[in-house]
């Protein structure tokens, strides 16, 4: 599992342009080169604000229906429920030209542009987003005993409080796992986001993908070193607070 | 702590009747335990009376307030759960202080209460523990502290003992008797136990299929079963069908003729409970039954014995064993005999 890895942060300490074996020597310079490349930059800076948007967003959601979902007992309540996690099923990039197609539509008809904006971004990433947190705080949810939210309500609280106060606490360990999953499946995503970004609006996967294009030497290695790095630490704070094998 | 009166309540889910025709007075200080088997309706009555189940028909009242559209966190009743539902991401003080808290009383008086109730549980102790960290038993003890400290109007435990094991089930049982004796709780129980209903309660009702079969004293329900449902939850009974043929004299369908007290010219069975026949080997009293000894189970304090009569039927008898009881050995000629007033009469 962790020989890609591995190999990719050997390779990107590669003196050699083209890559091959053994490499003559060792050097950091596309560290350097890949760190003041704007493309890179400005990529890593919008991946960033798009996964923290669209993991935001779609957590807060995402809770709200998979609360629906679990203690709602309404007509359709499994066709919904499987439709949240359709997402989950349809090819990204299938759903990245479905979502391109449908935002033409709705640009048409707003007379907006949509289409290479950021919030057409964090919406369209919200489909990843939502699905993710309604699989793992639903399935939190499944687990909860009832009677410890009766038992706030017994003590006085009303409905609002011991959800706040009681529910959503013990909901917490799925909610940052959610939050974390989200994030990554967001800023990792090339897929989706192919036919929806705008000049000047690239995400980290994309420049990485246009610059594969015309070469192809460590600097590559070297960004996808830096975001494994970045993420693992994301990973590792988060399990500090919550124990993420418990939950997913 | 008040009185609670229930009236002809009803609950209905869909097209299955759960509770019906519910209707109890529960006096201030008493304490009532609901019995019967799983599915009896016992606990529908009890959320019911939490507010957490909606009643289709009937009404609550606690002290002078009727309370059937009163929402749950505006009852004030303290409700122990089977599960103990304590809240896992806080401390026993922590929890105990929520009820507190949303009954905002001052965090002065706060403190004190919350001493208070943890020491009547023997708490103070664990006060800063999460519940993982403790035991069944010491959860309970929380559970039942979080609900007194709010000082309910009325004290409901659903199945509150069911999780423990045998020796912890005793004591704890004991503890919360002592309490609510104590503190004068008006009190519902609910348990399928019938040795602990009639070990804690005032006053027991025993339910089955949404309906009170019968409300009264342990020995009242114990001694005169109103009908065979409650005749055979609350320990065993040895039942003769048959019909009476003349005041006091009772011919079962083997032709077996049984003297008995009491006026029930309708009664069409006769029950003895097992405990109150004694065996001997020439025949004493009215009813004095010949026949073999069918098979003996030594249990310990009790020796069960079955006898098969003469006259066809086959008997179970409870001997205690007491010092110089003689075994008795299968095969083995007796008089199964018992008194005439330790008959009870059914018409049904």
């Amino acid at each position: 599992m962790l020989s890609p890895l591995i190999f990719v942060v050997w390779l990107s300490f590669f003196q050699d342009t083209i890559l091959y074996f053994p490499p003559s020597g060792y050097t950091v310079s596309w560290y350097q080169k890949a760190l003041s490349d704007p493309a890179f930059v400005n990529g890593f800076i919008t991946s960033l604000q798009v996964a923290a948007l669209a993991a935001l967003c779609g957590v807060v959601l995402g809770v709200l229906a998979a609360l629906g979902i679990v203690r709602y007992r309404f007509r359709g309540n499994r066709p919904v429920n499987t439709l949240l996690l359709s997402p989950l099923l349809i090819p990204s990039i299938v759903a990245g030209l479905g979502i391109y197609l449908a935002y033409l539509q709705l640009e048409n008809l707003l007379d907006t542009r949509i289409v290479g904006t950021y919030g057409g971004l964090v919406i369209a990433h919200m489909c990843l987003t939502i699905p993710w947190t309604v699989r793992l705080v639903s399935a939190s949810m499944h687990g909860l005993d009832p009677a410890i939210e009766q038992a706030a309500r017994n003590l006085g609280a009303n409905g609002r409080v011991a959800f706040m106060r009681v529910t959503l606490p013990m909901l917490r360990p799925a909610i940052v796992a959610a939050s974390l999953f989200s994030f990554i499946v967001s800023f990792e995503n090339l897929e989706l986001s192919l036919a929806l970004v705008g000049p000047g609006r690239t995400t980290l996967p994309i420049a990485i993908l246009q610059y594969l294009e015309f070469k192809l030497d460590p600097t590559i290695a070297a960004v996808s070193a830096v975001q494994i790095l970045l993420l693992g630490i994301i990973m590792l704070v988060t399990d500090r607070f919550v124990k993420l094998s418990q939950v997913v | 702590m008040a009185k609670v009166s229930i009236d002809r309540l009803k609950k209905q889910f869909g097209a299955s009747v759960a509770v019906s025709d519910f209707s109890l007075e529960i006096a201030d200080g008493e304490l009532v335990a609901f019995l019967g088997p799983s599915g009896c309706g016992k606990t529908t009555t009890l959320r019911m009376i939490a507010g957490f189940i909606p009643p289709t028909a009937g009404s609550i009242r606690i002290g002078k307030d009727d309370v059937t559209n009163v929402p749950v966190h505006k009852r004030n009743t303290g409700m122990v759960f089977q599960g103990y539902a304590l809240f896992p991401h806080m401390t026993v003080g922590e929890n105990v202080a929520f009820g507190l808290e949303m009954h905002k009383v001052p965090a002065v008086e706060r403190g004190k209460r919350i001493d208070n109730v943890l020491d009547m549980v023997r708490m103070t102790q664990l006060r800063d523990r999460y519940p993982r960290q403790l035991s069944g038993g010491q959860q309970q003890r929380v559970a039942i502290a979080r609900a007194l400290a709010i000082e309910p109007r009325v004290f409901l435990l659903d199945e509150p003992l069911s999780n423990l094991d045998a020796k912890l089930r005793t004591e704890v049982r004991e503890e919360i008797r002592a309490l609510q004796r104590r503190l004068g709780l008006t009190t519902i129980f609910v348990t399928h136990d019938q040795e602990e209903a009639l070990a804690i309660a005032d006053r027991m009702a025993i339910m089955h299929d949404g309906k009170v079969q019968q409300v009264g004293f342990p020995e009242t329900l114990y001694e005169k079963p109103a009908n065979l449902f409650v005749a055979n939850f609350l320990g065993k009974m040895n039942i003769f069908a048959g019909r009476v043929e003349s005041p006091g004299r009772f011919v079962t369908e083997n032709k077996l003729a049984l003297a008995i007290e009491g006026s029930g010219a309708a009664a069409s069975q006769v029950g003895v409970r097992p405990e109150r026949i004694a065996l001997s080997t020439e025949p004493v009293g009215p009813n004095a039954m010949p026949g073999v000894v069918d098979s003996s189970v030594y249990l310990g304090s009790l020796i069960d014995v079955r006898v098969r009569l003469d006259s066809g039927e086959v008997i179970g008898c409870q001997l205690p064993n007491s010092a110089g009881a003689q075994p008795a050995a299968p095969g083995t000629r007796v008089h199964a005999c018992f008194r005439p007033g330790d008959c009870v009469l059914f018409s049904e």
